[in-house]
């Protein structure tokens, strides 16, 4: 059964969240990819402002397709995390609580989720189309000269993702691909 | 000579584009259908649901399988007895090109340099490879390449000594180190042989292959079985959540060798295994 929870995400929801969860996610989340995360990581070094507030925040690593008439968004699966993984801890320290992609995370991700609380989930990667569906408004609110990799705004109903990181530091790649291991 | 004309190329490649992306191989259905029935972990055969699902959608709606429609790699079969009316081939493909991935509403992927990094806007330029054959035919192949996966492939400079098990162990532990990260079950391109390019060419064209079809060498057949199965029980799984679909299939392409080389290049592709092709 999966774990209806509400994005931007509260202290409380992260706590709860375990590594193996499913989870619908409601409310709002900002998509954010390689070049987008260069900035923001820039903009808290410089000290200047960001494009949205940081503190219980849910980033999506997603460049989508374009809408076609009549579309909210186009295609939008998740991209790769790992590229992400030098700009995060920082983000994460700044308040970040939870991140959408897929594929692995580095150590000092992983010990930033447990030390500042947040959390790390995946989307299934190439079914974008599929999940375009749970995204029911989406609008550019930084970078827009950036493309693909603008950050949007996104309101989500019951977007379906699943915990792989959780704050004790368990990791759902890891257990699953050591159940099944064979050599 | 026969004539083609300019227009008839560029249209042909902008229709290649949108229907290679949204319209996944008959094969790539098959092979999801396949492993669903065969994939040991309950979250696994959930994953491949919901690539069936999502394929169908792709296709009704006619919109993007994934995200990421891909560097445009085009493979260009030109007879000898045809010409280009009205303008020149490789013109006519980048047309077609960009007008595919704007008309079609497709992810425009592609920047101008790989340090300044600024959008193109219509994901030019395609990466265009020409083989010049006998005849008068023209056959365009539009194999769409997405980024996650094309990360975790590798050339490797080999040796002789190192024999078939060498290149065995490349191509697992390549597969091992990629984990969750190429959107699994994976297609698995090997290419073996000719020069360090020549090499990642063969990996990049063994992608083009039905899944399902067998190597006509038996030595490599045998091989290709092989490698799916060691594949398969490193036990990542779709979508790296664990199980025991990691790749759909594996495929190879052999080349003569210098004395002194054998190289191998591996290129994985997602399990949205895009190709289309048209013959003029």
């Amino acid at each position: 059964m999966a774990k209806k929870i509400t994005a931007p995400l509260t202290e409380a929801t992260v706590k709860e969240l375990r590594a193996g969860d499913s989870v619908l996610i409601s409310g709002i989340i900002y998509t954010g990819r390689d070049a987008a995360h260069k900035r923001l990581f820039e903009a808290i070094k410089e000290g200047k402002p960001l494009p949205f507030k940081l503190e219980g925040a849910v980033i999506y690593y997603v460049g989508p397709s374009p809408a076609k008439p009549g579309q909210v968004i186009g295609s939008a699966g998740p991209t790769t995390s790992y590229r992400m993984d030098v700009y995060s801890p920082l983000l994460i320290e700044r308040g970040l609580r939870g991140m959408i992609g897929k594929g692995n995370r580095t150590r000092p991700v992983i010990e930033a989720m447990k030390k500042f609380g947040a959390v790390y989930f995946a989307a299934v990667g190439g079914a974008a189309a599929l999940i375009a569906r749970s995204i029911k408004a989406a609008k550019v609110i930084a970078y827009d000269e950036l493309g693909p990799e603008a950050v949007q705004e996104l309101r989500v109903e019951e977007f379906p993702a699943i915990v792989i990181n959780d704050i004790l530091g368990n990791d759902l790649y890891e257990q699953g691909v050591a159940q099944y291991r064979k050599e | 000579m026969r004539e083609i004309p300019f227009a008839q190329v560029r249209d042909t490649v902008a229709r290649l584009c949108v229907e290679a992306n949204c319209l996944l191989g008959e094969d790539v259905v098959r092979a999801f259908r396949q492993a669903l029935e065969t994939e040991e972990s309950e979250a696994g055969r959930g994953i491949l649901k919901q690539c069936l699902e999502n394929e169908e959608i792709a296709r009704r709606d006619m919109v993007p399988m994934c995200q990421d429609t891909g560097w445009a790699v085009v493979w260009v079969e030109l007879g000898s007895g045809v010409r280009i009316s009205g303008g020149a081939l490789g013109d006519a493909i980048q047309e077609g090109v960009a007008k595919g991935y704007t008309d079609g509403y497709l992810r425009k992927s592609i920047v101008k340099d790989p340090l300044r990094r600024e959008n193109t806007k219509d994901n030019t330029p395609a990466i265009i490879y020409y083989d010049l054959v006998p005849g008068d035919g023209l056959k365009i192949t539009l194999q769409p390449k997405g980024g996650g996966a094309e990360n975790m492939s590798e050339v490797r400079m080999l040796s002789a000594a190192d024999g078939a098990e060498g290149i065995k162990k490349f191509v697992v532990d390549r597969v091992a180190r990629s984990k969750a990260n190429p959107c699994p079950p994976v297609v698995v391109g090997v290419g073996i042989g000719g020069t360090l390019e020549k090499c990642a060419l063969l990996a990049k064209h063994a992608l083009l292959r039905e899944i399902g079809s067998v190597h006509p060498d038996p030595f490599y057949a045998a091989m290709e079985e092989e490698l799916l199965e060691r594949i398969n029980r490193l036990g990542i799984g779709p979508q790296g959540l664990g199980g025991t679909t990691t790749a759909l299939a594996v495929f190879i392409e052999a080349f003569p060798c210098h004395i002194a080389t054998m190289p191998c290049a591996v290129n994985i592709n997602c399990h949205a295994a895009r190709h289309r092709s048209a013959e003029l």
